[in-house]
């Protein structure tokens, strides 16, 4: 099938010693965004999430909210960013990022199969906890598609036990609480929960929220096998920055990542 | 009709039928199970619920009258209670709301309070309840309804709170309760997000609707007092998130009498919705195939809401309540027939459940020598400036 494996290329990235560096792109953002993908996985980047961009993201801070309104204004809808994304050759696993409410909309199989089609092999709902997301994940898998699911930092450890348990491709471990946006500092919070999820799970886990620059991805790396890298990037591109432009600060976080 | 729907507890699942839920990220799932189980605890505590009623009795000024409508009645030709959640403190029912949840945010050891207004009624009804209870509070509100809203946005900041106007989506109701979210995400471990609305995910549908079935539990009984021991034949209110509508029908559900919940007709998410996922809850909402959610429009900041609590969808669903439109320009004609009729100056919002009362009389639809109990939700005086406008 399309696309590349999620969770075999993530566990092959750990095996060989290196940080796994996950970037973000939302989809349908100005002429640019399919070459900022290609930027990014040029640079180094080993998974890349593609925003399927909601009108109402409560998870998100100011710039990723800002990076969706204008995608939709512009006319951005699953089946036009699926289509660019389908035609793009990459060499790491996709996954999509979005809104319950999206998925629900399609259909859970129509929405899986969708992704399927297009080569993006995993999908991370923030809004759908685990009372809410068991037919997703069954839909999600049938298609060949992972159901990432999230952990926090006030996730107790019966839950979080059911999270790695439920969570295919990685476990995406939420750095602080709050939304998504950068931030001058990795919290304290992040380390704790890093651990929490190591100790739990053999599954790649990956820590995300408030990433913005190569300190902060070493210092949330530490405790985890990699980051996500998304409202830096996507700032970069609302403020006329170019995909080169986001592909060497990819390059830069890579870098710091490989010689920490 | 089926008789075998009821408004009862919808469980840990917080479903009814197909609606309600809990769709919220993990960061906020603890806190939404402790308010379920600080909510659940304190209703079956007679300590607490002593508290509340004494306030609400000597605070609040319940129980507010059900007063006879005589000469709109005349006109109409149907005889017309109004329930009056005008008179209370605060000039709405969203204190009955407030003081609850205000109780509670005590309860859970929490200092400080979010809100989401549309119109200014439950924040300034959440920026009474943290004066009075001695906690920060802060509203969030649509940078248009701030405009449009002007006077209440003073009240709240009179009373303490701060008031942050929200410039992302669409500027209203709905933008506002998203921003209430993320800060409530960030803030979780010493705020209370006291959501005004019988919305949002499991338990604030339930809780809203208990803490204002206070309305309808009253309403019930004064109506037997005046109608010889009879219910009415229609129960009407207005609905946006519907939860003066919810607290209403509590009362009469089990009664004989037709439910009517009247929307906006630029919001009537029971008309042109579709089942969907916001705010946490699952119900009908307005949105395009893709599930981007669409904005409603009306004159009403407080219907201005692209989606109706989920008991509704299901109430709606189930055949047990009907719900019905008043546009933009039979509100307004609805709400000068009161204020002659009655000396009576409604707000905008249960001036919409008038206005499809009075069509509905015309039209045939409502039998002449009907009996019915209306939910008068709130005072006039907050609309005077827009009405004003409109009326030039």
């Amino acid at each position: 099938m399309k696309g590349v494996e999620v969770e075999a290329h993530l566990r092959q990235v750990r095996a060989e010693g290196r940080k796994i560096l996950v970037t973000y792109v939302t989809g349908g953002l100005g002429p640019g965004w399919v070459d900022a993908l290609e930027a990014m996985v040029a640079a180094g980047a080993d998974l890349v999430e593609i925003g399927i961009p909601y009108s109402d993201p409560v998870m998100d801070g100011p710039t990723i909210q800002e990076a969706s309104a204008r995608a939709l204004a512009e006319g951005a809808n699953p089946a036009s960013i699926l289509d660019a994304v389908a035609r793009v050759p990459v060499a790491v696993p996709l996954v999509a990022m979005t809104y319950y409410n999206v998925v629900f909309r399609s259909g859970h199989q129509r929405f899986a199969s969708l992704l399927a089609q297009a080569g993006v092999r995993g999908a991370i709902v923030p809004d759908l906890p685990l009372e809410e997301s068991g037919e997703w994940e069954a839909e999600a898998e049938a298609a060949g598609v992972a159901p990432v699911l999230l952990a926090a930092p006030v996730t107790p450890d019966d839950r979080l036990a059911e999270i790695c348990r439920r969570s295919r491709g990685f476990v995406y471990g939420v750095n602080l609480m709050g939304v998504t946006g950068e931030r001058a500092t990795v919290s304290g919070a992040a380390a704790v929960l890093a651990r929490r999820l190591k100790a739990a799970t053999d599954r790649p886990v990956v820590m995300g929220f408030g990433i913005s620059g190569p300190d902060q991805a070493v210092a949330a790396a530490a405790e985890s096998d990699g980051v996500v890298v998304a409202s830096a990037l996507m700032r970069m591109l609302l403020d006329g920055g170019g995909p080169d432009a986001v592909g060497a600060a990819v390059a830069d976080i890579r870098r710091a990542l490989d010689s920490a | 009709m089926s008789a075998a729907v009821h408004m009862t507890d919808p469980g840990p699942d917080g479903r009814f039928g197909d609606f309600g839920g809990r769709f919220i990220p993990e960061s906020l799932v603890p806190a939404c199970l402790e308010v379920e189980q600080a909510f659940r605890s304190a209703w079956a505590d007679p300590v607490f619920r002593g508290r509340l009623d004494d306030l609400l009795r000597d605070y609040a000024g319940r129980p507010t009258p059900v007063t006879e409508a005589k000469r709109l009645s005349e006109e109409l030709g149907v005889r017309i209670l109004l329930k009056r959640e005008d008179l209370t403190h605060t000039g709405s029912h969203k204190i009955n709301n407030v003081l609850g949840q205000g109780l509670l945010t005590l309860q859970m050891g929490k200092t400080r309070m979010l809100a989401e207004t549309g119109a200014g009624q439950h924040g300034v009804a959440s920026a009474t309840a943290a004066a009075l209870f001695g906690l920060e509070c802060v509203v969030y509100m649509g940078e248009v309804d701030t405009e449009r809203q002007e006077l209440n946005v003073f009240r709240m900041r009179l009373l303490g709170a701060e008031v942050r106007p929200v410039r992302s989506g669409s500027r209203t109701l709905k933008d506002a309760v998203n921003e209430a979210l993320r800060d409530w995400v960030a803030t979780v471990e010493h705020t209370h997000y006291c959501i005004g609305s019988v919305m949002g995910p499991h338990p604030f549908p339930w809780m809203v609707r208990e803490l204002q079935s206070v309305v309808g539990h009253e309403a019930r009984e004064q109506c037997r007092a005046l109608l010889g021991g009879a219910d009415p034949d229609l129960v009407l209110a207005c609905v946006g998130g519907g939860s003066n509508a919810a607290g209403t029908f509590a009362g009469f559900v089990e009664t004989g009498a037709d439910l009517v919940g009247v929307e906006a007709a630029g919001g009537a998410a029971m008309d042109r919705g579709i089942p969907g996922i916001l705010h946490g809850m699952r119900s009908y909402l307005l949105q395009d195939e893709w599930g981007q959610i669409l904005e409603a429009e009306s004159i009403s900041a407080g219907l201005d809401y692209p989606g109706i609590g989920p008991e509704h969808s299901y109430l709606g669903d189930s055949g047990r309540a009907r719900y019905a439109q008043a546009s933009d320009d039979e509100v307004l004609d609805a709400l000068q027939l009161l204020a002659r009729t009655e000396g009576i100056i409604p707000a905008l919002e249960p001036a919409h459940a008038l206005a499809w009362l009075v069509g509905a009389t015309r039209r045939g639809e409502v039998e002449a020598g009907s009996t019915v109990l209306m939910t008068l939700s709130g005072r006039g005086d907050k609309d005077a400036e827009t009405v004003m406008g409109l009326l030039k």
